[in-house]
């Protein structure tokens, strides 16, 4: 069986690869996700961010709050881009 | 485009409970979830809550539920459902989907009453079929009737763990163990006592080093931890389990207040980076209130005294209501909140909200009460 760790379900990412992004020089969640990919996924971090936070304050010895609660952008959620391109505004 | 006094995302016991004090007082109130029915956690909750007969001790959490979405509906709070918010703008422009279409609509005031997400726990296994959070393993058994497994080993035994452990067991489940990384059962007493009392075994300082199995979850192996949380080496057991439920705390669910700009401060007592806010539940961000799981992790009947004070407030702003009646619910809902945080577990959290008032008060130089001007009337959206 393998022992490697999905840290990131979506993008299966696993805990080594997190490892050697901050030994590479990730300083934070922004970092380890453009290097991994990390947190990119559907559900946009939900399970992996505060893992990878843990992680990066193992690692550099820094409190966990510094890294988080990292970046959040729209879309919040999953949406199909025609959806998106066609917002109607709700009538009066 | 259309405006509404109050725009609240998440139809849980916070955001009931904003959304009827907001109609109640004569607000148009659009209310949102993403789930297929309101009530958040409410209707997996099938024990009875206690404390104070206002805090309907001996009612059980669906009944609450019930309760609540008939009072919204006589408030004719408008409540969307299978609607998930994608977006908020600076102007209180509220955007979101029902996977069908896409629309968007100004809230003179939003309430986010986004509620939590678990926290998950990885380790070699943990993505084997069988392993899955306390909270998916209730919703299943409760809600959809299903026994998620025959054999279950509990990681975590906080309320959440004991809970759902124990409501496993009365659906029929063998709880295997109930394990956590402290020297205590972190849950409190009243419901660690009812699997401690069905002989489920409770092992303290262990935790699951890996999960076993072929295709699905076969046991799992546990081991002892030191002082400092970290495993001995050489305390490996295994243990034969068909499910791996984890109850390792929960985390205040913030992308749509981040993305509305809402300013954040990080309290592990209330479970991790969470909006700063006011006693009345106003954020630093103009007409933006937040109440619930959101506002620091704590429970349905905190979440929806919360939700009221919240709603309250944003009618004092709005100028909707009588406003003696107003402010005296809103000081009999802060009175009840007090309450809420007395004793062993309840202190611990009046301090850590102490300390998020403080840092908003800090940060916060606007009065304490602003009628929220309409925006929306000046502007083309």
């Amino acid at each position: 069986m393998s022992k490697s760790v999905i840290i990131c379900r979506c993008e299966d990412v696993t805990e080594e690869e997190v490892i050697r992004a901050i030994e590479q020089g990730a300083r934070s969640l922004e970092d380890v996700k453009k290097i991994t990919r990390a947190g990119m996924g559907y559900c946009q971090g939900k399970t992996c961010r505060r893992q990878i936070a843990r992680l990066l304050a193992e690692k550099t010895g820094c409190p966990i709050e510094q890294f988080l609660p990292g970046s959040f952008r729209m879309p919040a959620g999953p949406i199909r881009l025609e959806l998106l391109a066609g917002t109607e505004e709700m009538e009066e | 485009m259309k405006t509404y006094d109050a725009v609240v995302i998440g139809a849980g016991p916070a955001g009931l409970g904003a959304a009827v004090e907001i109609a109640k007082a004569g607000g148009t109130t659009l209310l949102i979830d993403e789930n297929e029915r309101p009530g958040g956690q409410l209707f997996k909750q099938i024990h009875k809550f206690f404390g104070s007969k206002e805090h309907y001790a001996g009612t059980r959490g669906y009944e609450i539920g019930q309760m609540l979405l008939r009072e919204a509906e006589e408030a004719r709070v408008d409540i969307r459902l299978n609607t998930r918010v994608w977006g908020i703008f600076p102007d209180r422009t509220v955007v979101a989907t029902d996977d069908n279409r896409s629309f968007s609509c100004r809230g003179r005031t939003i309430i986010l009453a986004t509620g939590a997400s678990e926290n998950a726990l990885s380790f070699p296994g943990s993505t084997l079929p069988g392993v899955m959070t306390a909270g998916a393993a209730q919703t299943v058994a409760n809600l959809y009737h299903v026994l998620p497994g025959k054999r279950i080993l509990m990681v975590g035994s906080g309320n959440v763990g004991v809970i759902v452990a124990y409501q496993l067991l009365q659906a029929g489940a063998r709880i295997e163990a109930v394990i956590d990384v402290t020297d205590q059962v972190t849950g409190y007493e009243v419901h660690a006592r009812k699997i401690k009392r069905a002989g489920v075994p409770v092992l303290l300082r262990t935790t699951i080093k890996e999960a076993w199995g072929d295709k699905e979850v076969e046991g799992a192996i546990l081991h002892r931890v030191d002082d400092h949380f970290k495993p001995i080496p050489g305390t490996e057991w295994r243990i034969q389990a068909d499910t791996i439920c984890l109850a390792v705390g929960l985390t205040p669910r913030l992308e749509l207040a981040a993305i509305s700009g809402c300013a954040s401060a990080y309290n592990p007592v209330l479970g991790g980076m969470l909006p700063l806010h006011t006693t009345t539940m106003q954020t630093l961000q103009e007409g933006i209130f937040v109440a619930g799981d959101l506002a620091g992790i704590e429970e349905a009947s905190t979440a929806l005294d919360e939700g009221r004070v919240a709603g309250l407030q944003a009618a004092l702003d709005l100028g909707l209501g009588e406003t003696d009646t107003l402010e005296d619910l809103l000081r009999q809902g802060q009175e009840r909140l007090t309450s809420l945080r007395q004793g062993p577990f309840g202190e611990h959290r009046q301090r850590a909200k102490e300390c998020i008032w403080q840092l908003a008060s800090e940060r916060n130089h606007r009065p304490a009460s602003t009628i929220i001007n309409d925006g929306g009337k000046e502007r083309k959206a």
